[in-house]
């Protein structure tokens, strides 16, 4: 602190590690105390206008959709009207009617979110390991990850269906080699809808992985070479831990759209042992207005996928998920 | 095997190389199954390409012989072209609030202390922990109780809510791997705060914010589920196809989704070659 004989470079050599500063210790100089609330407000006025956003629309929303989940019907009311109660019993019907399409929800997503796991972890080491140095390759193959979000992803299910379809020629080449059975087909089943699943989001499995394995350091994965480890062994050991932050993060954003889609549970199934609760809370809005069961469901969903999340973070999880 | 190769005469050890990879399958498997998974994602986009060309009638469902008349006319379905502008003009002002409102929390949260930290943590984590369906129907729910008009100003709204935490996260990721000696070398040669950011700190964030516009506007654009519940009336292009796709999409809406998917392409590598060359022009210096 001697060297600082300029109040304005004692301020400025503090910056870089602010952050992980501890508070302004007492043989600071009033000044420099001034400078810190000075920093302290312009914090506060940098994140206040988006989360005063954040809180406008989607907290008081979260908060307006629990309300709604106990409104009551008046007697004699018109289709979608009602009035604030509290009825708590719409819980009850929910959970009962719908008990099952919340664990083939879950399902589903926990199937898809494997599958990406196990399709992705491979593409996004090969992008950050295999192919480190050659950035014209990687970069060109992260354009082909990113660039499906732009051409709208209705029609890329839209593609699935057709491809999977009874008329196509993958149904007709796997029940040519006996896989499906003649009166078999693809779309309509669960699977159709899972693998629509795993497609739609992929990305967002993969990326996170790549994220993390860019950074991984490769003379760690030579070591487990010399030190006798063979190439699964060092896997399991060395990179797949190493890598644990981007697993995390990527099963955590896969999971969590997987398990409230009804896109691909409209599109490739559209069929009774396919449907999703993302699907009963779109027909439960706008086709039986039957609101308060919509904002129960939407709230039992949302519930149950915090508290799996949390569940997952506290097994395997480390501080880095946001 | 192990101990063939572990001779007890280091000299012999040596001697003969030893191969470091007993278990060889890892080196094959990696980029088999990576590869696939490529092509895996990429089977859908290549249909969606070659049935732009398809000389369809009403539906897209079937090959019918190669023609352009698609790409020459793409607004020929009404309503198609309204959609695909509503689509743009929502994820261009969506994307815009939310990039500075998201650049903004970003730097508040990594440079400066808060005594609330731990919850505004949570409250960038949980609309990306929720999914869509839910964000949609919570945000109807309070649009429903408020008598607002659905329409174009309520998706914009929804978008901007759901694209803030993504922008949030994306910048903070960048911030977090500045390297804190060019500041320190900024204020060395006698910046002040304010100029050290302006000529240090923002211009090495340009290509992190760039980034996190991009997947903003991208994850805008491709939004359905949000939109379906909080857009009313007013059709955004994804919302065009659903519909469309009960009765057989029309090949434009093909054409479109090609064109948006070539034009991010050709966005990214024109950026990549930019800074190549950029980088050569700044290397001959």
């Amino acid at each position: 602190m001697a060297v600082n004989t300029t109040p304005g470079a004692a301020e400025e050599l503090t910056t870089p590690q602010e952050h992980v500063a501890p508070p302004p210790l007492p043989e600071q100089s009033a000044e420099e105390r001034r400078t810190w609330r000075a920093r302290g407000r312009l914090g506060m006025l940098l994140v206040i206008p988006g989360f005063a956003f954040i809180t406008l629309f989607f907290v008081v929303p979260v908060f307006s959709m629990l309300a709604m989940s106990l409104y009551v019907r008046p007697e004699g009311a018109v289709p979608g009207e009602f009035v604030p109660g509290f009825n708590i019993a719409t819980y009850a019907h929910v959970m009962t009617t719908y008990g099952d399409t919340f664990v083939r929800s879950f399902l589903f997503a926990t199937v898809a979110t494997v599958a990406a796991l196990c399709i992705g972890y491979p593409m996004a080491y090969l992008v950050a390991v295999r192919l480190r140095g050659r950035h014209l390759l990687q970069g060109l193959l992260l354009v082909v990850i990113i660039a499906p979000f732009f051409s709208s992803f209705i029609l890329r299910v839209q593609s699935w269906r057709f491809i999977l379809s009874d008329e196509s020629w993958v149904v007709g080449f796997l029940k040519a080699i006996s896989v499906l059975p003649q009166d078999g087909r693809l779309t309509a089943t669960a699977l159709a809808v899972v693998a629509g699943m795993t497609y739609l989001y992929l990305p967002l499995m993969m990326l996170p992985i790549y994220a993390n394995l860019e950074r991984l350091d490769t003379r760690l994965i030579e070591a487990g070479g010399d030190l006798y480890a063979g190439g699964l062994q060092t896997f399991l050991r060395v990179t797949l831990p190493l890598s644990t932050p981007g697993v995390m993060a990527g099963t955590i954003l896969t999971f969590i759209p997987a398990s409230g889609d009804y896109v691909n549970a409209v599109m490739l199934g559209n069929n009774v042992d396919t449907t999703t609760v993302g699907q009963i809370i779109d027909s439960r809005f706008f086709h039986a207005t039957d609101y308060p069961s919509a904002a129960a469901l939407s709230a039992v969903l949302m519930a149950i996928i915090l508290i799996l999340v949390t569940l997952y973070v506290r097994r395997f999880g480390t501080k880095e998920i946001v | 095997m192990r101990g063939e190769t572990m001779s007890t005469d280091p000299a012999t050890r040596h001697a003969a190389p030893t191969p470091r990879r007993r278990f060889d399958a890892g080196r094959w498997f990696v980029p088999v199954v990576g590869g696939l998974a490529f092509l895996y994602l990429l089977v859908p986009i290549a249909y969606i390409f070659v049935f732009s060309f398809n000389d369809a009638g009403r539906t897209n469902l079937t090959w019918r012989g190669f023609t352009l008349a698609n790409w020459q006319d793409p607004c020929r379905p009404s309503q198609l072209c309204e959609a695909f502008g509503n689509s743009l003009m929502v994820a261009v002002i969506a994307t815009t609030v939310a990039t500075v409102l998201g650049t903004m929390i970003a730097f508040g949260l990594e440079r400066y202390r808060f005594r609330f930290a731990g919850s505004a943590n949570m409250l960038i984590f949980l609309p990306l922990a929720t999914p869509e369906v839910v964000l949609g129907a919570s945000l109807l729910s309070q649009f429903l109780n408020l008598g607002v008009q659905l329409g174009m100003g309520t998706t914009v709204l929804s978008h901007i809510m759901f694209c803030i935490s993504f922008v949030v996260v994306a910048i903070r990721a960048r911030i977090a791997t500045l390297d804190p000696a060019l500041e320190e070398a900024a204020a060395d040669l006698y910046a002040s705060g304010r100029t050290a950011f302006w000529k240090v700190t923002f211009p090495l964030l340009i290509p992190g914010i760039a980034a996190a516009a991009l997947l903003s506007f991208a994850i805008s654009f491709d939004d359905f589920i949000v939109a379906n519940f909080n857009s009313g009336a007013y059709t955004t292009f994804p919302q065009y196809a659903y519909v469309a796709a009960r009765r057989g999409i029309p090949a434009e809406v093909n054409v479109l989704g090609s064109a948006m998917f070539l034009g991010a392409i050709a966005l990214v590598v024109g950026v990549q070659v930019w800074r190549y060359w950029r980088g050569r022009k700044l290397a001959a210096l």
